[in-house]
């Protein structure tokens, strides 16, 4: 009978966790944990990359997990980078593997209507595009007919290319997934691949990266729309209010001439706008359950929206995808990163 | 009353106690495994139920109604059943406006296909490493051997991912593949003529297909014993048959601007699994069919010997004969450890049934009601292979029949 109540007791300690789990916040286990846990890509440079020279993780979406840590612990150096992939990223927030994912990951309704998941804002606009070997002799998007095009498994290209195929009456066309993107850029050099099929930011990576880039042609055609954002665990408006403004801090600090460089020249301002939004004097933070210097936190980490963008996308990298026109420029500047109203 | 009479009224009481004792106590024992059940039953449903509303808290939806949406996404290959006219379920290629529980189904077929064809050749390439291990040949024992040790001591991951990128995806272009007699080896897949059906609805060349598939069958059960022959000649009359009056031809692949049309082909993502597989279950089916070799009584060797058989005759009626007898039960284990090892399919690329799997977990975000499906029907293929086995087995070790 000792058997038995083991097991009862067993049921009832699964219940009574997970009763438990569910009524705290995940803000509330990362700030007792003292560690973000981030989940990220590896294969996507620009993104989430591991330079294998330095080491080290680096992208927009790598910085925004430091600046997530940042903002939430006060030091950008406590958060652990868990890889996901496409496929794993979701279920790696479901089962709290991970407290947020920055994955290069589309927001579309199914994800949050099926998924137990909530999207956090935008924070980079993408489009499906297609890359080819430039001497395939293919030159547009209708050339693939009959093609076989790859893309990865758990993408929302998968459905995109579906779409496309249908919409122009393709019916020899063949969508073919593989795991990660590196198997996937592999598959289109070996030819096994006519075209691969992802984000154009990827595409311009891969192709920026490999031996000779002059090899790859991105077909002008996008597919679709892309829009990038990270997300978390549905149900949960404390973690992810604080993410969102976190975000907004970061979009904000742009468009307020806040950088890494002046951040303790505007620490002394005596404008009141900036003096709250630093947390000099008072602040956001509290009510969030941050501490009131959180952007500035942020900000010292990794710099503003613009600075990310510059750091990983910028001229300066192998991948340079130019902000100016382009939904990811500031509003100001015609393009549609926004921030809400702080004051 | 003698003391006889009482020790017999003694016996009898005794004969009655005993048997109410027994009852009892078959009562209670069964009273107890009845317990015992029902506790296990209720604390399975706990489980259950605290697992349902612990994903209903985190605001997981748990239903199987997503597998009659349209999947949306497409399938490199594989075929599967849909609901046609009449209520008969429809053999079709997938498409991506059919449901989920299709995209299920067409990973099912095609982890079963890839499963069928490797069980078939492992076990024929796997007795042929095993017989030559023992060879007399130097050159074909140590080949054997090496390759044998060589494929046993590398993960099968790594093997079928050379095989994918360092084999198959290293054969041409379609633009400059090799044309042998309709054959096409490209990198867009190995393809060959396929006899498609012409006939229509021509009552001679129904009634000859289905004389060759009575012969076919004939052939391969041999009901009568000595008509296999006889059954094998017939099938091969009514299939010249049916080709001279038209009611099959040859289907051949011609190559296009991407891939070929027609014919029959076999994907290099099919390629590399099967090739994977298929080489690395064969190295363990050689161990075993080797071990079960050594394991026969030398006196089997002699006494064929001494009748004067050569040894190629020893081998194919003396020595593997006994040997299928005895290794069957290892071979099911090993069927059923390939089927599941197919799994690994993803890693080239493979729509096997846990490929599809993830794609769908990923667009309708049901991931854990699709692990339930993909576990169940793990289970279902790997009963039906040991089924099988079992009953191969029965077959080939009547029972009271000395091994």
């Amino acid at each position: 009978m000792n058997l038995l109540k083991i097991l009862t007791a067993g049921v009832f300690a699964t219940v009574a966790f997970s009763a438990a789990q569910a009524s705290a916040s995940v803000l509330d286990t990362v700030k007792q944990r003292d560690v973000l846990n981030c989940g990220t890509d590896n294969t996507a440079p620009g993104f989430g990359y591991l330079n294998t020279t330095t080491g080290q993780m680096e992208g927009l979406d790598v910085d925004f997990c430091k600046a997530v840590a940042a903002g939430v612990l006060g030091d950008a150096s406590k958060v652990k980078f868990v890889t996901v992939t496409d496929k794993s990223r979701f279920d790696a927030v479901l089962t709290g593997q991970v407290d947020v994912v920055f994955a290069h990951t589309t927001i579309k309704p199914a994800r949050e209507s099926s998924i137990a998941i909530d999207f956090l804002p935008i924070n980079f606009y993408d489009g499906t595009g297609l890359m080819v070997k430039a001497d395939a002799g293919i030159k547009e998007f209708g050339d693939l007919d009959g093609a076989t095009i790859c893309t990865t498994q758990g993408s929302a290209t998968e459905t995109v290319l579906t779409a496309a195929f249908k919409a122009r009456g393709w019916k020899d066309s063949k969508v073919l997934t593989y795991e990660n993107l590196e198997k996937l850029f592999s598959a289109l050099n070996s030819g096994r691949c006519n075209a691969m099929s992802t984000d154009k930011s990827a595409l311009a990576a891969w192709a920026g990266n490999a031996p000779a880039p002059t090899d790859y042609l991105i077909l002008p055609d996008t597919l679709d729309k892309s829009p990038f954002g990270g997300f978390v665990i549905a149900n949960d408006s404390k973690w992810r209010n604080a993410l969102r403004w976190i975000e907004y801090g970061l979009f904000q600090a742009e468009e307020s001439d806040i950088s890494q460089a002046n951040l303790a020249e505007k620490l002394k301002s005596e404008d009141p706008f900036v003096q709250k939004f630093l947390g000099v004097d008072g602040g956001y933070g509290k009510d969030f359950g941050l501490s009131d210097d959180f952007i500035a936190q942020a900000i010292k980490a990794v710099g503003n929206y613009g600075e990310v963008y510059d750091r990983n996308l910028g001229p300066k990298t192998k991948m340079y995808l130019d902000r100016k026109g382009t939904p990811n420029a500031l509003w100001t500047q015609g393009g549609a990163i926004y921030s809400p109203l702080w004051n | 009353m003698t003391i006889h009479e009482t020790s017999a009224v003694r016996g009898m009481v005794d004969h009655d106690h005993l048997k109410s004792r027994r009852l009892r106590n078959r009562i209670r024992h069964e009273a107890i495994q009845f317990g015992v059940i029902a506790i296990v039953v209720a604390l399975l449903g706990m489980l259950a139920y605290a697992v349902k509303s612990g994903l209903a808290e985190k605001g997981i939806r748990f239903s199987f109604s997503f597998l009659a949406n349209t999947a949306g996404f497409d399938i490199s290959e594989g075929w599967t059943l849909t609901s046609g006219e009449s209520f008969l379920p429809d053999f079709t290629l997938f498409s991506p406006d059919m449901t989920v529980a299709s995209a299920f189904v067409t990973g099912i077929f095609n982890t079963a296909k890839v499963a069928i064809l490797a069980i078939i050749l492992s076990t024929v390439l796997g007795t042929m490493l095993g017989v030559g291990r023992l060879s007399t040949n130097w050159v074909v024992r140590n080949l054997c051997f090496w390759i044998v040790e060589f494929v046993r001591n590398t993960p099968l991951l790594i093997q079928l991912v050379f095989w994918y990128f360092a084999v198959v995806l290293r054969f041409p272009p379609m633009a400059s593949a090799a044309h042998l007699y309709g054959l096409i080896v490209s990198q867009q897949g190995v393809y060959v003529p396929a006899l498609s059906w012409v006939g229509g609805d021509s009552i001679l060349s129904i009634a000859l297909a289905t004389l060759i598939l009575v012969s076919a069958v004939g052939a391969i059960f041999d009901p009568i014993k000595g008509m296999r022959r006889v059954c094998v000649a017939a099938a091969v009359i009514c299939f010249a048959l049916l080709f001279v009056r038209g009611g099959v031809e040859l289907n051949f692949p011609v190559a296009n601007k991407f891939k070929a049309s027609g014919g029959t082909s076999i994907s290099p993502e099919m390629a590399a699994l099967l090739l994977a597989i298929v080489v690395n279950s064969a190295s363990f089916i050689a161990e075993t069919v080797r071990g079960a070799i050594d394991a026969l009584p030398k006196s089997q060797w002699e006494a064929a010997a001494s009748l004067g058989l050569s040894r190629r005759y020893t081998v194919n009626d003396i020595v593997l004969p006994q040997v299928f007898r005895v290794v069957l039960p290892s071979f099911g284990n090993q069927y059923i450890s390939l089927t599941k090892n197919t799994a690994l399919g993803i890693a080239v690329g493979y729509p096997d049934l846990f490929n599809i799997y993830g794609t769908i977990a990923n667009q309708t975000g049901h991931s854990l009601e699709g692990i339930i499906i993909v576990m169940a029907s793990y289970l279902i293929l790997s009963w039906i292979i040991s089924t099988l086995v079992y009953w191969a087995n029965r077959r080939l070790n009547p029972t009271g029949v000395p091994r």
